[in-house]
């Protein structure tokens, strides 16, 4: 699947909701799914700073594709960071970059599911294509 | 006194619905919400007569420049100040303190000298001592808790020595709600002749506050918190510390005469209001504290006994809640946390309820280093609250745990 195809799909499951209530427990629901780091790397360096909740999140490169793992001590920041994971893992480093994440605003995850300041949610997207930046420097 | 239903309806924002649920404001020890006479006081301000106050020889000028200093007055006699010239301006408690800090380390400190906080305080109430400490050289001594929350008033008196320079303590926690023994820490400075500093942003708005009868040398409170406008505060100060302390910041209408060789200040209060004050938020004040006066600080005190008692007894009969802060003598704020879920998924679920509470270490991170805990969910009650919301609140963590569990 395209990155647009997985965005979609997000989308679609979201608009299958009206009440607020139902649309966290898919949240919470999705958060199940998600990529477990290895606790080994539940260490400051891979803390993501700027959450009231605490979030890790570890990259890996093959040369190619970025995988990430991540966890979070609150289950609906675990979704959020689930549903990011969902978008962004086994792309390249260019794609991650490049990538408009429309999903974010289309679910009401931006205004109504996340306010960004406590959660982090900006801060989480940035790590993600700040990784991507890195991977790729190194590989050009 | 009025009943509920008035009291609620002097306040427009209580009638408002958050995503289709009506508002249950439980975050008051962050902002309180504004009666309709304060909106009323500010607009006038604007629409009839505002002007720069001190400065210009015009009508309006004149105008707000005597509502100005009416609200000081109104200031003194609420918290019952000896003189008008005790009571400053100031942005709000945050820049009271800091404005202390500055001018009485210029003045006083030392290396090697001691200030006493306690282990309560608002990082408001660490932050600028620590900052003037490092300036200084001086050391911070810190009042412990016990589990209930409480200050060891031992441990105080253990701390107090010939390098105490300064004690500076919260009348009430924000993060737990505990209410200071702030007469006994007073009374014990004072015996060797240490002023002492009252942080009242938590307590001003919750019964009598009477500085003379406390003998506290500095009292300082946030407009923005006993239902007055944001962007306006107290500090109180016996006339004797404030007219041997050098301002905290430079500019108009603080100064007397200015050259470039040396400027001298303004009387008292004016020494310590630099620059254009916010008269309009000052203004506003004056009518909050006449809407409290109104009400009545007994009747407020009681009623807000009562709700604290009743949502003790509803959150504590909740299987996993653990209530933070259990001393006989709190503030109507409580502290809690549901067994095993973060409380940020507690806060941003009653959210969606219609509740608004505070999430998180509420600016005092060494309370929750005491309980070796990341943070708490907070409810803020005040007097407009009923105990219909606290049962809204009590559903609330019912759903949470089923979400959660």
């Amino acid at each position: 699947m395209t990155i647009s195809e997985v965005q979609d799909n997000i989308i679609e499951e979201f608009s299958l909701f009206d009440d607020w209530m139902d649309k966290y427990n898919l949240l919470i629901d999705i958060g199940k799914e998600l990529p477990v780091i290895d606790p080994k790397y539940k260490v400051k360096d891979f803390l993501i700073e700027g959450c009231q909740s605490k979030v890790w999140l570890y990259p890996e490169f093959d040369g190619k594709l970025i995988t990430f793992t991540a966890d979070s001590d609150a289950i609906i920041t675990r979704g959020i960071v689930a549903l990011l994971i969902k978008v962004l893992s086994n792309r390249s480093p260019q794609e991650i970059i490049s990538t408009d994440l429309y999903f974010i605003d289309k679910i009401g995850l931006r205004q109504n599911l996340s306010p960004t300041r406590s959660n982090g949610l900006l801060s989480m997207v940035r790590q993600m294509k700040l990784y991507a930046m890195a991977y790729n420097a190194k590989n050009s | 006194m009025k009943d509920i239903a008035e009291i609620r309806a002097d306040f427009p924002i209580l009638k408002r619905k958050v995503y289709g649920k009506p508002l249950v404001y439980f975050d008051n020890g962050a902002t309180t919400q504004k009666p309709q006479c304060v909106i009323d006081t500010v607009d006038e301000v604007y629409e009839s007569y505002n002007g720069n106050i001190h400065r210009g020889v015009h009508f309006l000028s004149d105008m707000s420049s005597e509502a100005y200093e009416k609200a000081r007055e109104k200031v003194r006699s609420f918290i019952n100040a000896d003189k008008r010239e005790e009571i400053v301006f100031t942005s709000g408690t945050t820049g009271s303190i800091n404005g202390i800090a500055f001018s009485f380390g210029e003045q006083y400190i030392k290396p090697g000298d001691e200030i006493i906080l306690s282990q309560l305080e608002h990082h408001a109430n660490i932050v600028p001592w620590q900052m003037m400490c490092e300036r200084k050289g001086a050391v911070l001594r810190v009042i412990p808790i016990n589990d209930n929350g409480e200050i060891i008033l031992e441990e105080y008196y253990k701390l107090l020595s010939s390098k105490t320079r300064l004690v500076s303590v919260t009348q009430a926690s924000n993060a737990l709600g505990t209410i200071l023994p702030v007469k006994e820490i007073i009374a014990a400075a004072h015996h060797i002749n240490v002023p002492v500093l009252i942080d009242g942003a938590q307590g001003v708005q919750h019964g009598i506050v009477d500085v003379k009868a406390m003998d506290c040398d500095f009292y300082v409170f946030s407009g923005h918190k006993i239902y007055g406008p944001n962007g306006i505060g107290i500090l109180y100060g016996k006339e004797k510390w404030l007219s041997g302390l050098p301002p905290f910041q430079g500019g108009g209408d603080m100064v007397d005469k200015v050259t470039f060789e040396k400027t001298t200040y303004n009387e008292l209060p004016f020494k310590f209001e630099a620059g254009t004050m916010n008269y309009p938020a000052a203004i506003g004040l004056a009518s909050a504290l006449d809407y409290v006066s109104d009400i009545g600080r007994e009747n407020i005190a009681s009623r807000e006994k009562e709700l604290l008692s009743y949502a003790t007894s509803r959150l504590s009969a909740i299987e996993g809640v653990k209530i933070y802060g259990s001393s006989d003598m709190k503030i109507s704020t409580i502290s809690f946390h549901i067994k095993d879920i973060h409380q940020y998924d507690t806060g941003m679920i009653l959210d969606k309820m219609g509740i608004a509470v505070r999430t998180g270490t509420h600016c005092a991170q060494p309370v929750m280093d005491h309980y070796g805990i990341e943070g708490t969910v907070r409810a803020s009650l005040c007097f407009y609250n009923t105990k219909e919301e606290i049962d809204t609140l009590a559903e609330g963590i019912e759903k949470v745990k089923s979400m959660f569990a």
